[in-house]
């Protein structure tokens, strides 16, 4: 009887934390659960290859080996100004700070170069569609340009802006866009003419048909297609950072390449893997905040 | 004003169609004839109903008058102007819903205002009233996807109602609704329809429909549409459907429309089998 109390005690309140959470908490929980569970259960099959003896710790540390020791990895991230000649490598930030000042160096580039691509394409991907001339001027170019990979560009970079912020985020804004471009003209082209033609008997003009509906229309979807080019624009800024833009994830990536630290390359891998993770939340609470007006497709599909 | 020596018509009337023909993809292989040659003149505030099998180019006729697309023959007058443009004095009901996602209900029955950058104050309650018209003030700050299909529906005849239209072009407004919302909306659309003085040309399938409003009907060919009869209905409203007259007026525009509807059924079916 008293350890029926003492078990009522104990998880009365636990129940009752867990039912006092909002819904839209719960979920959240829920899904910051499953996703431990998911990145624990990979983990733990890697650990396990490696207690039986068939992952080599020297090729493929697992992870409470290249995470066991951050402070030990933070060495590496050195920031551009200790590399500089006549500076001692003990001067600057501490291991922790540099790794601070890395990823925030990362991200910036990431979301500078995202914000730049976005506002030129929508923008000019908007005007393509209104004036005629300039649509036969720009898209066959456009078109043209738009299959060209973004490595193909790294020289053009690094010749236009040397080495620092510049090249990076070229590399980002270049990548995303052209095919933005034509992602906003196709979105254009599949606005509901029943809008249009509503806002047209209304008696809009060319301007207010397009301020008023056009936009408004693709804004979800572009916003989608920002998401998902967000991880392509992690990888673009890797490979412009490994060519020695000055410092960054993708230079740590390229000095445990060249000297060999796999405990490293996974290391930063999982930070790397960590931030786009991040950055897609931020940009997923963006488009709740933005579109309040799109409603969330994921519970159509349960209970299927 | 007195009638213009020049012109075909009287600069009284409402619409005039004069020998209409709209070819879809005119000049491609593709090309496909919607309308053959109608002749159609509605006088002001007369409540025309056009009936037709389902693909004979009611609603295309109805884009014509409203200026949305530009027809391959023929000439459409709209009192004292040509048809060759969109205006609010033509307001347009389509048949799927249209509302703005992104707007609030009232937001969207007071767009036309605000494109025409009329202050909030006053459209809000211009919303207010044209949306107590279709007894949906409660439903003023919601959006359109917390909305049932047949209330967006009467959330468009109340943005349409608030452009002050002299003419109302209705595309089978009322088709996704139940019966009794139905007959509710239509006595709703005859109050309106008396209050503004504007004259009406309403698209539907219903026979039941065409009898209830009209005070003329319509009935179409199959495609290419032409008229194939008017009929008259000179009955006093509200009227009784299961009146004598209304029984007769059913019967005759169901023998009207069953043979062109079989014409349609057969040609769509020997279109399948040619591919
Ligand atoms: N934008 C368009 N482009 C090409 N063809 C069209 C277009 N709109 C309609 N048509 C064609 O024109 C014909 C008439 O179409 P319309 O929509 O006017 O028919 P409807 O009488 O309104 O039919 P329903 O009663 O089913 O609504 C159809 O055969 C259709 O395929
Ligand atoms: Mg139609």
């Amino acid at each position: 009887m008293s350890g029926d109390s003492v078990a009522g005690r104990l998880s009365a309140p636990r129940a009752g934390a867990w039912a006092r959470l909002s819904p839209r908490s719960r979920a959240a929980l829920a899904r910051i659960g499953w996703g431990i569970a998911s990145v624990g259960m990979f983990a733990g099959i890697w650990e396990l290859l490696w207690a039986i003896g068939v992952a080599d710790a020297r090729l493929l540390p697992p992870p409470h080996i290249f995470l066991g020791n951050i402070p030990d990895q933070a060495r590496f991230f050195n920031t551009a100004q200790r590399w500089q000649i006549g500076v001692d490598a003990s001067a600057g930030p501490s291991p922790l700070g540099a790794v601070g000042i890395t990823v925030a160096a990362t991200s910036m580039r990431v979301f500078v170069g995202l914000g730049i691509a976005a506002v030129l394409s929508v923008t000019l991907g908007v005007l393509i569609r209104y004036f005629t001339l300039l649509e036969k001027l720009t898209l066959p170019t456009i078109t043209l340009l738009s299959p060209v990979s973004p490595i193909a560009w790294l020289p053009v970079a690094i010749f236009m802006f040397g080495i620092g912020n510049a090249p990076a985020i070229f590399m980002v804004v270049i990548a995303l866009f052209f095919h933005m471009v034509l992602s906003t003209i196709s979105q254009i082209d599949g606005v509901n003419r029943n809008l249009i033609n509503v806002a047209r008997t209304m008696g809009a003009s060319k301007r207010q048909v397009y301020g008023r509906v056009i936009i408004p229309a693709i804004l979800p979807q572009m916003l989608i297609v920002l998401r998902l080019n967000l991880f392509a624009s992690w990888m673009v800024v890797l490979i412009a950072e490994s060519t020695g833009v000055g410092f960054g994830l993708g230079q740590v990536i390229m000095l445990a390449r060249n000297t060999f630290n796999p405990s490293l390359v996974f290391f930063t891998i999982a930070l790397i893997g960590l931030l786009g993770f991040l950055s897609d939340l931020v940009l997923r609470q963006l488009q709740r905040r933005l579109l309040y007006w799109v409603p969330e497709a994921t519970g159509v599909l349960r209970g299927l | 004003m007195g009638s213009d020596p020049f012109l075909p018509y009287s600069s009284k009337d409402a619409v005039v169609c004069r020998g209409i023909g709209k070819t879809w993809a005119i000049d491609t292989p593709r090309a496909h004839e919607a309308l053959r040659d109608v002749d159609l003149d509605i006088r002001p505030g007369e409540f025309v109903v056009l009936l037709g099998p389902s693909g004979c180019g009611k609603s295309t006729l109805l884009y014509l008058i409203a200026g949305l697309e530009a027809q391959t023959s023929g000439q459409i007058w709209s009192f004292h102007d040509e048809v060759t443009t969109p205006s609010p004095d033509r307001s347009l009901i389509f048949q799927e819903t249209s509302l703005f996602p992104w707007l609030a209900v009232w937001q969207n029955v007071s767009f036309g205002l605000s494109i025409r950058g009329v202050p909030l104050k006053e459209r809000r309650a211009v919303a207010r009233d044209a949306l107590s018209r279709v007894g949906l003030v409660e439903a003023m700050d919601k959006r359109p996807d917390e909305l049932s299909g047949g209330m967006r529906q009467r959330v468009a005849v109340a943005r349409a109602l608030a452009m002050r239209p002299k003419v109302l072009l209705m595309d089978e407004p009322f088709a996704a609704l139940d019966v009794q919302t139905r007959a509710k909306m239509q006595d709703f659309l005859l109050d309106v329809w008396r209050d503004s003085g504007a004259s009406v040309l309403f698209v539907t399938h219903s026979i039941d429909e065409a009898v209830a409003l009209a005070d003329r009907v319509v009935v179409f060919t199959s495609r290419p549409g032409r008229i194939k009869t008017i009929v008259p209905i000179d009955l006093p409203r509200p009227r009784d459907p299961f009146s004598p007259q209304c029984e007769a007026l059913r019967r005759l525009l169901t023998e009207e429309l069953r043979g062109e509807v079989d014409r349609a059924f057969a040609e769509q079916e020997a279109l399948a089998r040619t591919g």
